[in-house]
Parts: structure tokens; sequence; C-alpha cells
């Protein structure tokens, strides 16, 4: 199972903990883990990627393993430890802000 | 006995405030959807049990929700919102051309007779509509395909769609207004849309029949009396005896006539509030007194409202979808400020005092009175 942690704002919306599990068959990619989040929720339709051309929000983030993979490619496989559910797919909202 | 309930948008949620007719003892819940800017929540005069809120971030962009119980609990409903066609430009602030983007809902207006059917305002600028309560959502683009729109600018606020109002007595008539684009209306059901702004004037615009880019900050009306509207501009407030067509301008004896909110007595259809803002600079009430000034005549002569109202040391806002009134008798008249606080008034202005103090900022308040 791959392992997503959401932000606060996004478990609130779709009613989940922090930690959400999904199951992929085939290869492990920033495109299908997002496609198996939001058939499970679709409450997360739309707030994580645009509907149509399913580009990256401006303000939303994705980490694994250290790593910074907001602009790798929707296709490109994620870390072996992710796509095994030793560590977390992280979607994070960016630190921005304050004004309200 | 009749009950009210208050329907609260604010910056960090939604809070759905209840009371029976005597509008004294208020029962106040929420937040729901916490930490999310509740842009605007209504209910339908068809059901007033389903209501449709407008959750939305700059984080994680546009959320419907949908309640079936009141505002009890809510389920998310359809987000996507598809500009029709290929959607253009409109101007930019610096008078450049800039693509249509869709950003968020800033209205929802439910259908007066069909549950089901929600109209969506959006920001930039557009017209949506509903007509499986909320699961899919259509543009009516012959307001965005006017003949003026590339011409649209946005205002500070953006280029919103934040009015819709529905004439309960010409189901085919629509009426929208965008800052700051100005006023629109269809006579065919949403499939056309004509600009109706003669008679407003603005400062920065030299040419005094210019059909467009006038900075309209809402407008409202009698259900009674649906082609008597009233209208809180950037600065200026308007009156129109013709749906709209013509606009003069009563802002009589008010001492500012910037503001956001305007409103019609749900009984007496030329008595009107609005709530001075001491300017476009200054976005709060003048010389630090809370008022709300109302006409009984229709416009021109407005008398200061005060009483429960803080009058020294008050530097709040009142946005523009943020007043509301009940259909009890007398009426009762409600808004909701930048500080956090909702006011009530039971006796259709003449005394005040606050429901909740401390809420975060206040974005809209709509009331429905339930039999």
């Amino acid at each position: 199972m791959i392992q997503v942690v959401l932000p606060k704002n996004l478990q609130i919306l779709a009613g989940v903990g922090r930690t959400v599990e999904v199951d992929i068959s085939g290869p492990v990619t920033q495109r299908t883990v997002l496609d198996a989040l939001e058939a499970r929720h679709p409450a997360l339709l739309g707030t994580m990627r645009d509907h149509v051309s399913k580009k990256r929000r401006p303000m939303i983030r994705f980490f694994a393993c250290e790593e910074d993979l907001s602009n790798a490619s929707l296709d490109a496989p994620l870390p072996e430890e992710v796509a095994a559910g030793k560590e977390p797919l992280l979607i994070i909202g960016a630190i921005a802000g304050g004004r309200r | 006995m009749s009950n009210v309930r208050v329907l609260v948008g604010t910056r960090k949620g939604a809070f759905v405030l209840t009371s029976d007719g005597t509008r004294k003892s208020w029962k106040v819940d929420g937040p729901h959807f916490a930490g999310w800017e509740i842009y605007h929540l209504k209910g339908s005069p068809a059901d007033p049990e389903r209501l449709y809120a407008s959750q939305t971030s700059g984080w994680f962009g546009q959320v419907m929700q949908r309640s079936n119980d009141g505002g009890k609990t809510w389920e998310t409903v359809g987000n996507q919102f598809e500009y029709e066609g290929t959607p253009g430009t409109h101007r930019w602030y610096d008078d450049s051309p800039h693509p249509w983007e869709f950003k968020r809902v800033w209205h929802v207006e439910p259908s007066r007779t069909d549950p089901d059917t929600v109209y969506a305002g959006a920001e930039d600028a557009a017209l949506f509509t509903s007509r499986d309560g909320g699961q899919t959502w259509a543009e009516l683009p012959g307001l965005r395909t006017h003949h003026t729109a590339s011409e649209w600018n946005p205002g500070a606020g953006g280029l919103c769609l934040h009015t819709i109002m529905l004439d309960p007595k010409d189901s085919d008539r629509i009426t929208v207004a965008i800052s700051s684009s100005g006023t629109f209306r269809s006579d065919d059901g949403g499939k056309t849309f004509k600009a109706i702004n003669r008679g407003l004037r603005s400062n920065h615009i030299p040419d005094p029949d210019a059909e467009i880019g006038h900075c309209v900050h809402h407008v409202a009306m009698n259900p009674e009396r649906p082609n008597v509207l009233f209208m809180q501009k950037h600065w200026d407030v308007m009156r129109s005896d013709d749906a709209g067509d013509t606009w003069r301008e009563i802002s009589g004896n008010l001492p500012t006539d910037f503001g956001f909110v305007v409103d019609v007595n749900a009984n007496e259809p030329d008595t009107v509030y609005v709530l001075p803002i001491t300017s476009d600079s200054h976005h709060f009430v003048p010389d630090g007194k809370l008022r709300v000034y109302r006409s009984r005549t229709g416009g021109d002569d407005w008398e200061a409202l005060t009483k429960g109202l803080p009058q020294t040391d008050c530097y709040v806002n009142v946005l523009r979808d943020a007043m509301a009134v009940d259909t009890l008798d007398p009426c009762g008249v409600y808004f909701g400020t930048s500080g956090g606080q909702v006011y009530v008034s039971p006796d259709g202005g003449d005394t005040w005092s606050s429901i909740v103090r401390d809420l975060p900022g206040v974005l809209s308040v709509e009331v429905q009175t339930l039999k």
C-alpha cells in the first residue's frame, strides 16, 4: 500500500486522518497515486491539481524521501521506498501567507 | 412561531446562528469547514433545509458544499467550473489583455422554485448554473461573451461576479453585477445579457455614457417590487425604477456615499439600508462610529441608526454580501463585520445587538425565515 500524507485542510475536507493509504497496481507515479487518491476520496478532486490539465496547483508541493518532487514529471516513478510503502508521499500546502 | 437561521461565511469557516422569532437568544453552531474561506452560503427558497456553500482557498482552490438538513451536515459536490469554449481575454490592471481564469465562487443563488437548481457567480466574472444539486456546473456563456467583455477590468478585489438576482415575477429575468464592469440583465433565462448601467457616473470614466467600467459593489431589491433596484456603487448609492434600464443617484445626506452593502426592508419596499464606509482608501466606518443608515423614502433622505452599535473607537468594514434581512414583521436586519461581529436588529433598524462578537472576519451574511 502506498502511504500519502495530506495537509490538515484536505484531511478535514476528505474526512480522513493524516495518512491515507492507496493501492496501486502498475507503475507508482505522482499521476497514479493522485488518480487513486481522488478515486477513493472524490472530495479531493480539483484541490491538488487541475481537473483537466492535471497540472499541480501553484501552492501545492510534493515531497518524498527528503526530495522536492513538485516539478518532477507526473509520470516519473516515485522513489522505491514510496512504492514499497516504507516512506510516504507528502502533499504539502506551500508555506506562504500570514496576511489572512 | 417562526424561527430564523443566519448563515455566516467567514475567512476561517462557516457559522450557523439560530433563534426564534423574537431574535433575542441565539445558538451558535460552527465552525464548519474550519480554516477555509467561506465566501458565501445561502438556502433554497424552495426547500429551506437545502443549503449551498462556496468554500475556497488560495492553496486548494474551489470546493462546493451542500447540506440537506439546514447546515447540520454537509457533503462535497462538484467543483469543476470550466468556461464555455475558448475563454479569450479581459483587461488586466494595466489594461493589457489577460486570459480568463477561474479563481473562486463569490456568490451562490439557489433557484426560487427548484432546490436542485442553483447559480454561482465566479471570479473571473462568469455565471454558472447547476441543475443537479451542485454535482455538475455549466457556464451561461451569454454573459462572458457580451460584446464588452474583452474590455472588462478587475476591481481591487478581482473581476468578480458578486450579485445574482432572480426575478420572482419573471423567471426569465436574471440580473447580475460585476466589479468593476457594472450591472447586466438577461430577459431570456440567461441566454443573452445586456449592460444596464445608464445613469451611473464614475469619476475615473471620462465618458458619462460609458456602457461598462462602473465598480458596482452590490445591488438589492424587495421581491414584491422587483423592478425597483437599489445599488451601492464604489461611490454613490443609486436607484432604478425600471429594472436597471436607468439609474439615478439617491445618496442625499449620507456622510459618505462609499460603501459595500445595500438591502431593502422585506415589508416596506421604500425602506433601504446602507452602511457608509469612509472611502476607498480607508476601508472602515467614518469617525470611529458604526452606523447603519436607513431611508424610509426610497433614498435621498437618510437617518443614522446607532442604538446598540459602537459609537467610539470602531474601525471595521462591512463587505458587500454581509448584510441581509429576514421576512418577519417587524423586519430583522443583520450584518457582519471585518472584526467578526454579527449584529441583528429585530425592529427594522431601530435597535441593535451583537449575536456574536469574535468570529473570524465576516465575508457574507444570509438569513432564512423558517415557518
